[in-house]
């Protein structure tokens, strides 16, 4: 069971806020979710490796090539802040 | 003009020059602006489209064209085309413009596609109604007070009302299949890794699929193998050859065991009509001399909950990204970094997309790892095994698409989980990889009817079979 004070611990984790006015039908519909999905504790999965990749063919490599695939005017270019150079954020340490 | 619903009969009349391709465009453009109210498309492409199809005129003028020329597409907002705005029907992408074309989009391009714009979806691929979009919901075409499905909405709606004569959408848990089911056209899933996933925006990366959507199973073949195959920008894409989709679609069928669902028959939750319509296909396959078993999949139950738990873990673990420092929506009002990063997020994800990141970040914290997400990918491992085992004995399964025809607007989205529970049928193929498609299979009762959809599955790569079985009931 997910509390108001747990939910806040995750959207924290999420970086995300919990908006007050959502903050009871979020926390409710989450449960709801949980609490459905723990209808996995009933199928016995003693022994059973979990599958952490869904097709036999992962990590298909190719050769490591140095190339310029975005220069950086064009990086910038979505930026919502940034000086030519660089992207631009909030000043970090006073 | 005519109202085209393959791609042979766009080719015969340009072959005869009783149409060009800037004709079929502009015919097309008259129809997305006649049908402006089903708020198909975020963008299109006017003048682009326009130019690009005098170029293919020209192309086919002197006999250079690709095998795509005459092709007119729509993409779902979720694929990568360089120099396009891309936004996931979202707010956080607001003014984002794509710095470079994926994989499957640049070889419809290499082939002469023309492009004429991006489709409605839900955000970031996330929902079943394409009511989850910050450019409002899509309608259904066969009843616009009506859901189309989704999260390829707005894809599937342009084939069922004749915008474009196809759509390439992303299927994650049924986005390609469902819709199509909903608008009464054909959506196909591949075999997970059959089609480059680079230029994808991320939703689930070891669910994501790309699907072609078309009116004809020839078409989406066609797509299909235009699309498929290895790519030196994704490590999970499979190195298997390319099989030869365009010529399965015109195949004979040999005989087949066929295996249904039998909760996709039995069940109270699914329609009457469906029930009906599902039951006549497996007639006419028996009477077409094919062995027809009902089975039952013993972890069917245990489906969504397994894929909801394992979607929304790397759901959160892929929007990450989305942060507002190098691209995308920036609050405003935000004095230092943290606060930055979750007010943009805050305002720039919608509902849904927040509550699967939290549900992600939840399943996946360290007290409840194991409990939840590991268990998952147990259950994920006993369900491929169990697959595994049903083919076999089988060559192809069988259910309808979904349990019921397209609902109202409005009428499951206070209610998640009721939403989630129509991915029944869908979700198998992307929870152990399969391909699968669905095919139109009549209508309902209601007035006006609602078309009703018929889901195949094959073992992975196996897309031919799949296409040649899809064919014959048609």
């Amino acid at each position: 069971m997910i509390t108001t004070e747990l939910l806040h611990k995750i959207a924290h984790l999420a970086r995300l806020d919990v908006r007050p006015e959502e903050e009871a039908s979020m926390l409710g519909s989450m449960n709801d979710v949980l609490t459905w999905m723990e209808q996995l504790n009933e199928v016995d999965t003693e022994g059973v490796e979990p599958l952490t990749h869904i097709s036999p063919e992962n990590n298909v490599l190719r050769d490591d090539v140095v190339m310029n695939q975005l220069p950086r005017e064009q990086a910038l270019v979505n930026a919502p802040q940034q000086d030519g150079q660089f992207f631009e954020v909030p000043k970090v340490l006073e | 003009m005519t109202e085209y619903r393959s791609f042979a009969a766009v080719q015969t009349d340009l072959k005869a020059g009783s149409i060009t391709c800037r004709q079929l465009v502009d015919h097309y453009l008259d129809r997305i602006a006649e049908q402006a109210h089903l708020n198909v498309f975020t963008q299109v492409y006017t003048d682009e489209s326009r130019v690009q199809a005098e170029q293919v005129d020209r192309k086919l003028a002197n006999g250079t064209a690709g095998r795509l020329a005459g092709m007119v597409i729509g993409l779902k907002d979720v694929l990568s085309h360089a120099g396009h705005g891309l936004r996931a029907g979202s707010h956080i992408l607001d003014n984002f413009t794509a710095q470079f074309t994926g994989t499957a989009v640049e070889r419809l391009l290499a082939e002469d596609a023309i492009v004429i714009g991006r489709q409605n979806c839900d955000e970031f691929a996330m929902g079943s109604s394409n009511e989850n979009s910050a450019f409002g919901p899509v309608r259904n075409a066969a009843d616009p007070t009506r859901v189309p499905g989704g999260s390829s909405g707005g894809s599937a709606v342009a084939v069922q009302a004749g915008l474009c004569l196809a759509s390439i959408g992303s299927d994650t848990g049924g986005s390609v299949r469902q819709p199509a089911a909903f608008c009464g056209v054909v959506g196909l899933k591949p075999t997970y890794g059959r089609i480059s996933r680079w230029g994808l925006v991320a939703y689930a990366s070891s669910f994501d699929c790309i699907g072609p959507i078309a009116n004809t199973l020839a078409d989406v073949a066609l797509l299909l193998e235009i699309m498929a195959g290895p790519d030196g920008f994704d490590s999970t894409v499979s190195t298997q050859p390319v099989g030869a989709y365009t010529q399965a679609v015109t195949a004979p069928v040999k005989p087949l065991r066929v295996a249904y669902l039998r909760e996709g028959i039995d069940s109270e939750g699914v329609d009457p009509a469906i029930r009906e319509a599902t039951r006549q296909k497996l007639d006419q396959l028996r009477a077409a001399g094919h062995q027809v078993d009902a089975v039952d999949i013993s972890l069917l139950k245990y489906l969504l909950p397994t894929y909801y738990i394992l979607t929304t873990a790397e759901a959160s673990s892929n929007l990450s990204r989305f942060d507002g420092v190098r691209y995308g929506y920036r609050s405003p009002d935000s004095t230092d970094l943290i606060t930055m990063y979750k007010r943009s997020r805050t305002e720039g994800f919608g509902a849904e997309v927040r509550r699967r990141i939290l549900l992600g970040t939840f399943v996946l914290s360290a007290s409840y790892y194991d409990a939840y997400y590991t268990k998952a990918q147990r259950v994920r491992r006993l369900m491929q095994q169990e697959m595994e085992r049903l083919f076999t004995q089988y060559d192809v399964l069988l259910s309808p698409t979904t349990p019921t025809t397209a609902y109202r607007l409005g009428e499951k989205t206070s209610d998640p989980l009721q939403m989630y529970l129509g991915d029944i049928f869908t979700v198998l193929a992307n929870v152990v990889g399969y391909p699968a498609v669905s095919i139109p299979n009549g209508h309902d009762g209601s007035e006006p009817a609602l078309p009703i959809g018929l889901q195949l599955m094959t073992p992975p790569f196996a897309e031919e079979r799949l296409l040649t079985v899809a064919q014959s009931l048609q």
